[in-house]
């Protein structure tokens, strides 16, 4: 990140010395600056409503009914995983916390669920085969509802702000299935080395 | 990602409808099983409610400095001209894909930076206009992959994991399909 903020950032002043648009750069600095501020705080509504929303699931047990509901369906991603540990539970919440877009209540799941990992990992310094599926998936986002684009289209003024999720559910679909298959086979290719 | 065959073009057609109507019906419908369902199992909803809320104040407040950082280093790189320079240069090889230039670097910033990529796609959605073909791109490209760079260092980092073995060109390589697979849907959808 810091080699790409260094680079847009050089790059362009760099560019703007040597063909001399410095009255289009400073303005540029300035609407720039203005137009994240208004962005953010209008998402600001939004995002109170998803992460309110989010806890009322959470606490209703909608969240672990959901968990329940797909725990078949994670068992057999990580077979290292001794069923009942509480690493699926943590890596169902996290899961859970993607598919409806709360990127915020995923994060400290999933950092739970690298703990919970971690204490089954042999050798300490290493990913095991269980983190890295996991991270496969968490990487390649499962979404069903990105609940943050659709605010922001709905604050930029889109005639459907949802007319989006269709696509990205195709996309994301794609993103996931890759992940899965390619670290099936690095895996295998890694089992094969040893 | 499937090519479709002549036959099947009309078939497509219903399953697009289908994905599109469906869009509209997920908000209302997640909201009145969340809520629903909260209610009926006599949890006080709306304390609840406010309880999980109070979270989003300090979350923009934390994405205040990446966004503001990077709209303005975009900014600059764009009004210098850089931008143009660049994307003037793959330029025939991604209009050849049927890709808008201006998306080239929401693609080089969604598996660095999620602040930075909801930057870029804002910014995206606002000079564009949210129902213009590059707004719909940007939002289901940002909205389909997640933060590959950022969330392996993060989740590595937390329990001390120094070799991440193949988990990064496992999550570059699940982005690029990401990626293919936005452009291919969105021309389908919206094209």
């Amino acid at each position: 990140m810091n080699a790409v903020f260094a680079c847009l950032v050089i790059g362009g002043l760099l560019m703007a010395v040597l063909s001399g648009r410095v009255t289009e750069v400073n303005q540029g600095i300035l609407t720039a600056a203005r137009s994240a501020a208004d962005t953010l705080l209008g998402l600001l509504g939004i995002f109170t409503l998803w992460l309110g929303v989010a806890r009322v699931a959470e606490k209703s047990g909608l969240l672990a009914a959901i968990t329940r509901l797909l725990e078949p369906l994670v068992r057999r991603m990580f077979p290292s995983i001794p069923p009942g540990h509480p690493a699926l539970g943590a890596i169902l919440m996290n899961l859970s916390a993607n598919l409806f877009g709360f990127g915020s209540a995923a994060t400290p799941f999933g950092l739970k669920a690298m703990a919970e990992l971690q204490k089954l990992n042999p050798r300490k310094e290493e990913a095991s085969e269980a983190m890295c599926t996991f991270l496969a998936i968490n990487t390649s986002g499962v979404t069903l509802f990105p609940a943050t684009i659709v605010a922001l289209r709905a604050n930029a003024g889109a005639a459907d702000p949802v007319d989006i999720v269709g696509t990205a559910l195709f996309a994301t679909s794609v993103s996931t299935c890759t992940a899965l298959v390619a670290d099936w086979w690095f895996r295998r290719r890694a089992r094969r080395r040893n | 990602m499937v090519v479709p065959a002549a036959g099947e073009e009309e078939e497509l057609a219903i399953l697009y409808d289908l994905i599109a109507g469906i869009s509209g019906w997920i908000m209302p419908l997640f909201l009145l099983i969340v809520f629903g369902h909260a209610y009926l199992k006599r949890i006080n909803v709306f304390e609840t409610f406010v309880e999980g809320a109070e979270e989003a104040f300090h979350l923009v407040l934390r994405l205040m400095p990446y966004v503001v950082g990077i709209y303005v280093a975009v900014g600059i790189f764009r009004s210098s001209g850089a931008l143009d320079l660049l994307a003037s240069a793959f330029q025939p090889l991604l209009s050849r894909a049927g890709i808008p230039q201006e998306i080239l670097p929401l693609f080089v910033i969604r598996p660095l930076s999620g602040p930075a990529a909801l930057g870029l796609t804002a910014d995206l959605i606002h000079r564009h206009g949210p129902d213009s073909f590059t707004g719909r791109l940007a939002a289901t490209v940002d909205a389909s992959t997640d933060t590959t760079l950022y969330i392996l260092a993060v989740y590595f980092a937390s329990v001390g994991i120094k070799r991440a073995r193949y988990s990064l060109p496992v999550g570059l390589l699940a982005d690029l399909m990401g990626f293919m697979a936005s452009v291919y849907i969105c021309h389908r959808v919206f094209g």
